[in-house]
């Protein structure tokens, strides 16, 4: 278990230095600053969109069970197949038995976070399918065999240069120096997997209760084309997405384009309400809607952090948090990164063996500031904390503390302990930041302060009888 | 299906989570202990009430052309009121010629597919099924439309008014012939008139198009034509 806090350890402090990776990141994430403010600049009243947002997901939540149930209702009645899911095992599972019964071969795949947390490439791939990420920045991470970098932005730590040589490498292209013919070299690749594909994979923005709607936010037109072109349509989402109202998405559309994107609406967003019907020309004749729990339902009895079920995936408290800036995404080692990552890794995955990532933080507040739907990131990194440690106590922690308060309630003994300090802290320098250093672990990167040669109470007394002596005693 | 369903597993881990009531946020402040719980839930905000906290949109028709105007020039799509028929097919010729189009695709509408046809061209009507390798080598598409969102620049098809789901996406060019009457002020007076329009027989697929397709992928920086339409023209007849 310790094994994924040193990781991440590990990784940051490599990560960190390396400053033309954190440059790059930096440089992308300044964009996206400035667009999104000029657009945020453009509602009336954002905090008003926010509260609202918040309540209606508040709503939603809430009530997960009466939305579940009339989304799934609602979505059988035109003839989509609904599968619940309650851990990533049976939804792979489901999905392989799909592709195996209807001879699946080649599946066309646009971005989604929920089937990268249940590792569905590895299965399909394993089962024997040839699995196509169509969108780009997932397409360059597949190709590169690693996992998506940010939530909404996969391939953001990589230059046009690394892609360039990637490209050259994989597909036997040209080098290009120009994001516009990589992203047309990737374009030409994947036209044919479109027509050719027997499955199209995609996931979810928002379910929408009311109507039996999922919505699917792109700015590249992947997900509409992986939607439209194969004969089975399988899109996979958490339980939490559900929007109650069809009319919920005129607040929440253009709020996670400019949270997320800093757009003011992402170029695509699509509804999709069962396969092909009676009178259409095409669409897929097999809608499968695979709903996924996996641990969901633990945060749902989290009352406290519940509102991290309100999480519309936008990454915008990644953009802003200073250390996602510069750890970066993948020394995270989950597969929600940022603040979002932290507070709901732990819930998802174990508290004990992700709590290290609730310790990651500045504590800025920064993630709670930009939330668009207002959920209380930073303290929730607190409530982990707390949780975990009342769950597992550190006992050198407990000793260190205990004997702190022993010493601060007897005035002669802390005043022993400052002489000592003073006497001892020459001794120290000696070892100061080795390993030999009992203090190794803030000395390594940090000075410990010297004590001062007068402690507060020693210049007191002396002030103090001064004054009497001036005055002279009455 | 083999596979047993877990819904009711999931369902009963719902209902047992919920048993205990979660904290509101209100003004940036989440009452965790719950003293000020009034046990009475406000009901969420109704979209009408969205108006008033996103980008303003004019009242009049007129105006709300300009901001449809402005903001396709803003996405980059070529926005083109005209005042006839002819005028739009005119245009439509320019551009056939000026991008060297040898074939083009539309569907059964009032409008579009008389345009299409007036080209010369061989031309895919996507109404009585195709296949999508034909489909892909066509240059343009010629669709219609539900309507033109102007807070956002979108524009709104449906399976119904816009010949299918590929239709609009697969070729390199989408033209859209919308209508002065189908230009609605928001998304949500947009959603609305789906609603209308359609509920309870919904189209399976519906779009807002805001622009042609894009990607910031590479160093964010913007590149069009990423998978979708490289261009897209809207004409508004009136």
């Amino acid at each position: 278990m310790i094994t994924f806090a040193k990781d991440f350890k590990n990784t940051a402090a490599r990560i960190t230095k390396d400053l033309r990776h954190r440059g790059l990141i930096q440089r992308a994430l300044h964009s996206y600053e400035v667009k999104r403010d000029e657009f945020k600049g453009r509602y009336q009243n954002w905090s008003e969109a926010r509260q609202a947002a918040s309540e209606i997901k508040w709503e939603a939540i809430n009530h997960l069970d009466k939305y579940l149930q009339e989304f799934i209702a609602k979505l059988e009645a035109r003839g989509t197949r609904v599968y619940v899911a309650g851990t990533g095992d049976q939804a792979r599972d489901y999905i392989l038995s799909v592709a195996k019964e209807n001879n699946v071969r080649t599946i066309i795949k646009s971005k989604s976070m929920t089937a990268e947390e249940i590792d569905l490439n590895e299965a399909l791939e394993h089962a024997g399918c040839t699995v196509f990420e169509s969108d780009l920045g997932e397409y360059i991470v597949q190709l590169r065999h690693e996992k998506p970098y940010h939530l909404v932005f996969p391939a953001m730590h990589l230059t046009r240069e690394e892609i360039s040589d990637l490209f050259q490498k994989e597909l036997g292209s040209e080098p290009t120096n120009s994001p516009e013919e990589l992203t047309m070299i990737a374009r030409r690749a994947m036209r044919q997997n479109y027509c050719r594909a027997d499955m199209g994979i995609s996931g979810a923005n928002f379910a929408v209760a009311e109507t039996g709607m999922i919505s699917i936010t792109e700015n590249e037109g992947n997900a509409r084309l992986t939607t439209a072109l194969p004969k089975i349509h399988v899109a996979i989402l958490g339980i939490e997405k559900i929007v109650p109202h069809l009319e919920d998405l005129a607040l929440f559309l253009p709020m996670l384009a400019t949270s997320g994107a800093g757009q003011p609406l992402t170029c695509y967003n699509s509804l999709f309400g069962g396969p092909r019907q009676p009178g259409e020309v095409d669409g897929p004749e097999q809608f499968h809607v695979v709903l996924l729990d996996n641990r969901r339902t633990e945060l749902l009895a989290d009352a406290e952090q519940r509102d991290s079920l309100h999480c519309i995936r936008c990454g915008a408290c990644l953009n802003v948090c200073p250390i996602f800036k510069n750890v970066g995404g993948h020394s995270y080692g989950t597969t929600y990164q940022g603040p979002i990552g932290s507070v709901i890794t732990p819930h998802l995955r174990g508290l004990q063996n992700w709590k290290h990532l609730s310790s990651a933080s500045s504590l800025c507040g920064a993630c709670t500031e930009t939330c668009p739907v207002g959920i209380d990131l930073h303290h929730h990194l607190l409530h982990n904390r707390r949780n975990a440690i009342n769950e597992k106590p550190l006992w050198l922690e407990k000793i260190l503390y205990g004997s702190l308060v022993i010493l601060l309630r007897r005035p002669w003994l802390y005043w022993i302990a400052g002489k000592l300090g003073v006497i001892f802290f020459p001794l120290h320098k000696l070892v100061n930041g080795t390993p030999l250093d009992p203090l190794h672990n803030w000395t390594k990167t940090r000075e410990f302060p010297a004590p001062a040669r007068e402690s507060f109470s020693d210049y007191w007394r002396k002030k103090k009888s001064a004054k009497e002596v001036n005055r002279g005693t009455p | 299906m083999a596979l047993p369903d877990q819904r009711e597993a999931v369902f009963a881990r719902i209902r047992e989570a919920l048993q205990r009531p979660a904290p509101h946020r209100h003004d940036g402040h989440v009452d965790y202990d719950m003293s000020g719980h009034s046990g009475v839930e406000a009901p969420p905000p109704e979209s009408d009430a969205f108006r008033a906290w996103l980008p303003s949109v004019g009242s009049s028709i007129d105006d709300q052309i300009t901001l449809f105007a402005q903001n396709a020039a803003a996405l980059k799509a070529d926005f083109r009121p005209v005042t006839s028929l002819d005028e739009a097919a005119r245009q439509l010729a320019v551009l056939a010629s000026e991008n060297g189009w040898k074939r083009v695709a539309s569907h059964r509408h009032s409008v579009a597919s008389g345009l299409a046809e007036k080209l010369g061209l061989p031309c895919l009507l996507t109404d009585a099924g195709y296949a999508a390798a034909d489909l892909e080598q066509c240059d343009a598409a010629i669709t219609g439309c539900d309507a033109l969102v102007a807070q956002t620049g979108s524009v709104l098809v449906t399976t119904a008014s816009a010949g299918g789901r590929a239709l609009s996406v697969l070729p390199p060019h989408h033209i859209v012939i919308a209508r002065r009457s189908q230009i609605v002020p928001d998304l949500a007076s947009a959603l609305q008139l789906v609603r209308k329009l359609y509920a309870p027989n919904w189209p399976s697929f519906l779009s807002f198009i805001t622009g042609p397709s894009r990607t910031g992928d590479i160093e964010r920086i913007l590149v069009l034509g990423a998978h979708g339409p490289k261009k897209l023209t809207i004409f508004l007849l009136s």
